[in-house]
């Protein structure tokens, strides 16, 4: 398939970007959208050109590395993937595709579509851990009962892989489904209930001085999620953090 | 790490107290449809209950000031909420596709709420102020015609509803308050923490009936009275 595609050109986080236009031919529709990406690539270095730089790693959903608002949503117009997993099939011949990066004040672009995420780095330093004794002798996790429901909703929880959609498809560039998916994966067990209250007191003071916005309650979030986290994550922090913020 | 001191100082906190003043409103606009509607049921009943709402001493110097500083605090931290909300993304998206993930009325929370704070000041204009001029400077508190034939209340209501413009705006005005409720309620859920999924579906529900179901009574009411008093 024949593609025009629109991207995101800027060469430095100074420095003043812009839109540009490139047709790429011969594309096959079984590539993944990093591969068409790729291809666009290798044609731009033998004509000389800079090539196109975004994001990558494992392209295998895996590592949430990989982030292009792509026609107007992160990680393309297919449910439930990351832009590794995209697929051309999901295009049609003669589309013209719009790639842009995340947009949101912590976020900001360091160059063409690759954005510095290192904001949710420092939240989850601010109280996404658990403090454990590790000189050798400490206690099998496994030796710790945990109700099942607990242990699920807390693995559904830790999937997300902080690839930064959910602040990408806020409309206000809202950080709540990252931070209360890393809030709720760790106070669901016991492990991490001793620091419950100050994790998610930190994590949120956290993001906000990070410049994250509000949460409206949307919902764009979890639907353009490429691993599903839940809204409940976000009503459990809230809860927690109403909790906190009367007996801390 | 110290976390921030004082009360509404983070995102979180901000949107709880959004939410709890929400809840506040909408308990206020059941109230006040509810009375409303004895217009159409009794006018005898409506203007009992109006004269007594309207004289009460703790209606008029607990609840009435109290109502006030709810619905200017909804306003002024939503304006808050909408200035931080715009500064977290001051470079926008060339190309963007928000409907496909969600609802209008989730995303324009903000103009919706304006339209509704425009039209309360037409709505203080007709009622309040002439209700406050009445009795607290001129000093008449017997809430009855000038010709003591009987209440005024159910007279300055039917009065208002005379004119088609006025029953225009405010059918408008009540499309803009339906289309804020039915995101606004629900939503007011969320931000205090309570989903469930044996809950939310039915707090979606009760969302959608009151977010229609008042503010088309209110409708109904202006309708009504300017159809049967024209």
């Amino acid at each position: 398939m024949n593609l025009t595609l629109k991207i995101w050109r800027q060469k430095s986080p100074s420095s003043k970007g812009e839109m540009k236009t490139y047709p790429v031919k011969d594309i096959s529709e079984d590539m993944s959208f990093l591969e068409m990406m790729d291809v666009l690539n290798e044609e731009l270095i033998n004509k000389g050109e800079e090539p196109v730089a975004f994001d990558h790693d494992c392209r295998e959903g895996i590592c949430g590395m990989c982030s292009m608002y792509i026609n107007g949503e992160p990680h393309g117009p297919d449910r439930a993937v990351t832009t590794c997993q995209l697929h051309m099939r999901k295009f049609n011949d003669g589309d013209t595709i719009h790639i842009e990066p995340w947009r949101a004040n912590a976020f900001p672009v360091l160059k063409d579509l690759v954005v510095d995420r290192s904001s949710f780095d420092r939240v989850i330093q601010a109280g996404g851990y658990v403090s454990v004794n590790t000189s050798g002798n400490s206690q099998d996790a496994n030796a710790i009962p945990i109700p099942k429901e607990n242990a699920d909703l807390a693995f559904d929880a830790a999937t997300c892989i902080g690839c930064g959609a959910c602040v990408a498809a806020c409309k206000n560039a809202s950080a709540m489904l990252f931070v209360s998916a890393k809030v709720s994966q760790l106070s669901l067990l016991p492990q991490g209930e001793v620091e419950a209250k100050d994790r998610v007191l930190n994590m949120i003071d956290q993001m906000d001085d990070e410049g994250f916005g509000n949460c409206t309650n949307t919902g764009a979030c979890a639907i353009e999620c490429p691993k599903e986290i839940s809204l409940d994550n976000i009503a459990r922090m809230n809860r927690e953090y109403l909790s906190a913020s009367v007996s801390k | 790490m110290a976390t921030k001191s004082g009360i509404l100082k983070t995102s979180v906190a901000k949107k709880v107290a959004m939410a709890l003043s929400g809840f506040f409103l909408m308990f206020f606009l059941l109230q006040h449809c509810t009375i409303n509607m004895l217009s159409v049921i009794s006018p005898d009943a409506f203007n009992e209950t109006s004269h007594f709402m309207g004289t009460n001493a703790l209606v008029q110097y607990l609840l009435q000031p109290v109502l006030i500083f709810g619905v200017v605090f909804h306003l002024l931290m939503g304006m808050v909420l909408e200035q931080k909300n715009r500064a977290s993304r001051t470079v926008n998206y060339a190309y963007s596709k928000p409907a496909a993930s969600s609802s209008w009325m989730s995303r324009n929370m903000i103009i919706t709420g304006i339209m509704v704070m425009l039209f309360l000041g037409l709505h203080f204009y007709d009622f309040w102020l002439p209700e406050i001029k009445t009795k607290f400077i001129n000093g008449d508190m017997t809430g009855m015609l000038s010709d003591g034939s009987g209440y005024r209340y159910f007279e300055e209501l039917t009065h208002k509803f005379v004119d088609p413009i006025r029953v225009v705006i405010y059918v408008v005005a009540f499309v803009f308050l339906s289309l804020h409720l039915m995101h606004g309620f629900q939503s007011s859920f969320q931000s205090v923490g309570f989903r469930k999924n044996t809950w939310t579906p039915l707090i979606q529900k009760l969302s959608m009936i009151y977010a229609v179901v008042i503010p088309a009574a209110f409708v109904f009411i202006a309708i009504y009275h300017h159809l049967a008093h024209h």
